[in-house]
This record gives structure tokens, C-alpha cells and sequence, in this order.
């Protein structure tokens, strides 16, 4: 077995001294694909600041193979900022230090081809404000190409995105994978969670964790989603429909 | 054209350049009430350096530091509230700063602390806006990318490896230098001016912060000299005569159309 790129081992954290996800353990290899699932507020976007080391573990520890690449939601970024999607794909060079300079020639070359990857090449010099939902989402999807890191950490990616962005960025999330990176993205769709090779639920504290067959029973998603949830009975299989808000502002701090 | 007023737009270029790109990040990061309260705070500090004959940037950085710590003291209290908090501790400086100019025995004159005097620039004056030309553009340069990674999106810019909150810290420290030495110019009160007014102006119609900093820095230095002249021809006073060019040139960038 290789050595995981991801591990938390009983991960409590919060804000201000007061913990709002508690007792997450769980690890992902090279190559892997995490669901991360809960309702708002529940501690997704926590973990990820955790794993990115914005925020300290309370107890507990957390260790990646590598610095990772975070792609927040959308609405965390500022729209009113004077940047275009290349610019912002150029960004992502600043993990390879060297940040007082200006950006080098194989750096613009390498963004380019992230925007491309991400089928924004023709959006190069668009201001990210001017962008439609999608095309920002794959804006900092291709910052997060241009970083190279091992372990990419996703939040909610999908939300609010076009048809044809998602089937974009969903072909871009398994060219990652086959490369070998390890990717952490959060998300509301339980019926998708399916997809992934690995499952981790979160409510306050861990839920569960494993393998989507093994983890997306009818009792694990009640107990992840609470009231926000509504079950659907479907030959047996649990269909679970969340109620799904906009609203992300309390993990914010 | 006089030879003091000629000073004095060289007065307003150098500090006035500096203040004019660097207020496109104050402006960014929404650190316009800071700037105020850091201007507003240190006049305690400025009048004490006149009374005692010293040099007024020493008394403007001191007062700045003992400003920021005042603020961050106040502004703690989380019963009254960050906001409050520093309006308290700012009104409270300027009071002291007041109180001490107005002494019956000192005899400085509060007016050229509260809104500057640029016609009285000294070689000192203009070697320090020099220096802060120099020395504060070089590392706005360095620290572009850093800058927007960090405005655009903290935390990404976190996991880019960069430190948002190091990022700050020396943006306020650029901050408070650039009203430390345009104070003089410009006074307590007029010195936000210079630092948020050129932003304002150039902000809706340039596409990338780098132009957005050369941008402001023209308009900065511009409007300086447009009040020194305009000051002279009406017979207004320099430093308010500035301040306000930089407000009419704020409101007119808001006012016209964006050229795409």
C-alpha cells in the first residue's frame, strides 16, 4: 500500500476556540477521489481550510504529500477585482515561488494551456468578473492546474454551474485522477457521491467514511443531512434528495 | 511660477505618486477607515514634535504607532464593537492633538498640522517623499503578485503558499509610512485624500492592478499639481486646494462611461 497524500487522524477544529467539526479520521491515496458530503454549515468547507492549514487543528493532525491546490466557491473570490481568467490562471505559478518577479515565459505558456485544458482559451483576457458562473469556476480550476499539486481540494465545484461547464470540468476532474492526484471535492448530490472511490460525511463531526457502497445507506445520509433531507424510496436504494441553499456564510469567519 | 511653489508640486508628485498606487490596495482591501483613523490618531504626535522643535515625520511615525496600538486596544472590545471602538480612540486623539496645539503657550499653529501646509516643504520634506517613492514603488513592484493573489482570493492564496495575513501586515506598514510622510503635506485631516480619492477615480476603467497603480499614481500626482496651481492663482489654501482636485478627479472617474 502507498503511503497516503491525504490523512486527518481525529481532526477537531473550529473558530475562536470553538470546535465545529469534530473527530475526522480518514485518509486518500495517490489517485483517489473523496466525496466530501454534508449539509451547509455541516464542516465541509472547514475541513478544506484545515487541510490547507488555514486553520489549526484543535486536537488532532493533518498531513498531505504535498501543498494542496484549493479551488473555494465562487462567491468567495471577489468579482470586483481587476483580473482576467488568465491572470488568474497565472496565479497559480506563485506555488512555485520566485513571487516578486513577474511571470516567466513558460509560465505564461503553462497557463494558457490550463485555460485550454479547461476550455476557456478564448476567454483568456475576459475579466473573471465578466465570466459566467461556470467559466469562473473553470478560471480557478485551471489556477489549480497551473499550481501542479499533488492533492486538489474542490469546494462544491459543481454548484451553480452550467450543464456544459460541469461535463468540462467533471472530464478535467478524471484526467487529474488517471495523473494520479488525489482529489478531496465537496458536494450536495448524494446520487453523484456514487461516482467517487471513497465517501466522507460530515455533520459537526464525522459521519462516515469508505467506499460509497459501503457508506450510502439510508441511515448514514438521514444522519448526515438531518431535516435538510428528503428520502426518496427507490426499489429498496435510498434516493436521497437534499434541500440545497446558497448560503455558506456560517463557516465564514 | 515661485520657487515655494515649485517645492510644493514636488512635494505632491513624489508623496502624492507613492499615495496614488498604493491606494488602489487600501482601497482593495477595504482599509479606507483604517487610513483615516491612522491619519486622524497621530496628530498627538505631530503637535508633540512642533512643541519641541523636532522633526514632524518623527513625531508623525511616532504617533502612527501609538495610534495603531490605541485602535487595536479599542477596538477589541467586543462589547462596544470594532467600529466604535476606534472612532472613540480617534476623536480621543485628535482631542489630545487639539487640546496640546491649542495651549496658550504653544506656538505652532493647529491649522498647518490639521490640514498641511505643502507650500512649506522643507529639503528634508522632499528627500523623505523621495525616498518614499523609491523604496515604497520598489516593493509595491515586488509584492504585485503577492497582492492581487491575496486580494482576488485569500484563501486560495493561502494554499498557493503565500501569507495573507503577512501580506496585510505590510500593507498597513506601507500604509502608515505613506501617511507618516505625506501628513506634512497634506495634514491630519486631508492626507486620506491623497490615498483613497485616486483609486476611486481610476478603478472602474482599468483591467489589471498594475495599470490601476501607474493609473492612480498619474492621477495623484496630476491633481497635486493642478491645487498647488489653482491655490496660487485663487489664493486658496495649498493643501485643501490639493484635496480637493483629488475629490473632483474621484468623482469624475465614477461619473464617466467605462470605455471597453
Amino acid at each position: 500500500m502507498t503511503a497516503p497524500s491525504v490523512l486527518a487522524e481525529d481532526l477537531t477544529v473550529g473558530y475562536g476556540g470553538r470546535p465545529v467539526l469534530r473527530a475526522v479520521s480518514f485518509e486518500a491515496g495517490p489517485g483517489q477521489t473523496v466525496c466530501v458530503l454534508g449539509p451547509n454549515g455541516g464542516g465541509k468547507t472547514t475541513l478544506f481550510r484545515a487541510l490547507i492549514g488555514e486553520l489549526e487543528p484543535m486536537p488532532g493532525r493533518v498531513e498531505l504529500s504535498g501543498r494542496p491546490a484549493y479551488v473555494a466557491q465562487t462567491e468567495r473570490t471577489r468579482l470586483d477585482f481587476p483580473v482576467t481568467a488568465l491572470d488568474v490562471a497565472l496565479m497559480g505559478a506563485l506555488a512555485h515561488g520566485r513571487w516578486w518577479l513577474p511571470p516567466r515565459r513558460a509560465d505564461r505558456a503553462t497557463a494558457r494551456a490550463a485555460l485550454e485544458r479547461v476550455g476557456l482559451a478564448a476567454e483568456a483576457d475576459v475579466l473573471f468578473g465578466e465570466l459566467s458562473g461556470g467559466q469562473r469556476q473553470r478560471a480557478l480550476l485551471a489556477r489549480a492546474l497551473v499550481q501542479d499539486a499533488p492533492v486538489l481540494l474542490l469546494d462544491e465545484p459543481l454548484a451553480g454551474v452550467d450543464p456544459a461547464s460541469a461535463q468540462l470540468i467533471d472530464a478535467v476532474f478524471a484526467d487529474l485522477r488517471a495523473e494520479g492526484r488525489t482529489l478531496l471535492i465537496s458536494s450536495h448530490d448524494v446520487d453523484g457521491a456514487r461516482g467517487f472511490d471513497l465517501v466522507l460525511c460530515l455533520n459537526g463531526r464525522q459521519v462516515a467514511f469508505g467506499p460509497p457502497a459501503a457508506t450510502l445507506d439510508r441511515a448514514t445520509i438521514e444522519a448526515t443531512y438531518g431535516r435538510e433531507l428528503i428520502v426518496l424510496d427507490q426499489e429498496g436504494a435510498a434516493r436521497a434528495v437534499t434541500i440545497h441553499h446558497h448560503e455558506h456564510h456560517d463557516e465564514d469567519r | 511660477m515661485s520657487g515655494i511653489e515649485l517645492r510644493a508640486m514636488l512635494e505632491v508628485v513624489l508623496a502624492g505618486g507613492f499615495c496614488g498606487a498604493l491606494g488602489f490596495w487600501v482601497v482593495s482591501e477595504r482599509l479606507a477607515y483604517a487610513g483615516e483613523s491612522l491619519s486622524h490618531g497621530l496628530l498627538p504626535g505631530l503637535v508633540l514634535a512642533a512643541l519641541a522643535g523636532a522633526p514632524l515625520l518623527l513625531g508623525a511615525a511616532g504617533g502612527a504607532l501609538v495610534a495603531a496600538g490605541l485602535i487595536a486596544l479599542a477596538a477589541r472590545d467586543a462589547r462596544v464593537g470594532p467600529d466604535t471602538g476606534t472612532a472613540v480612540a480617534v476623536t480621543g486623539l485628535v482631542g489630545l492633538g487639539s487640546l496640546l496645539a491649542l495651549a496658550p503657550e504653544s506656538p505652532q499653529r493647529l491649522q498647518e498640522l490639521l490640514f498641511g501646509d505643502p507650500l512649506g516643504a522643507t529639503d528634508g520634506d522632499l528627500a523623505a517623499a523621495a525616498a518614499l517613492l523609491l523604496a515604497g514603488g520598489a516593493a509595491l513592484a515586488a509584492l504585485l503578485r503577492p497582492l492581487a493573489a491575496t486580494s482576488f482570493d485569500p484563501s486560495g492564496a493561502g494554499a498557493l503558499g503565500l501569507s495573507p495575513s503577512l501580506v496585510r501586515l505590510t500593507l498597513l506598514g506601507l500604509m502608515a509610512a505613506a501617511i507618516a510622510i505625506a501628513v506634512q503635506g497634506l495634514g491630519a485631516l486631508l492626507v486620506l485624500a491623497v490615498l483613497v480619492a485616486p483609486p476611486v477615480a481610476v478603478r472602474r476603467h482599468v483591467r489589471a492592478p498594475g495599470t490601476a497603480m501607474l493609473a492612480g499614481a498619474a492621477v495623484a500626482a496630476a491633481a497635486g499639481v493642478a491645487g498647488i496651481q489653482l491655490s496660487a492663482l485663487v489664493g486658496t489654501a495649498a493643501g485643501a486646494s490639493v484635496a480637493l482636485v483629488l475629490c473632483a478627479a474621484a468623482g469624475a472617474g465614477v461619473l464617466l462611461p467605462v470605455r471597453r
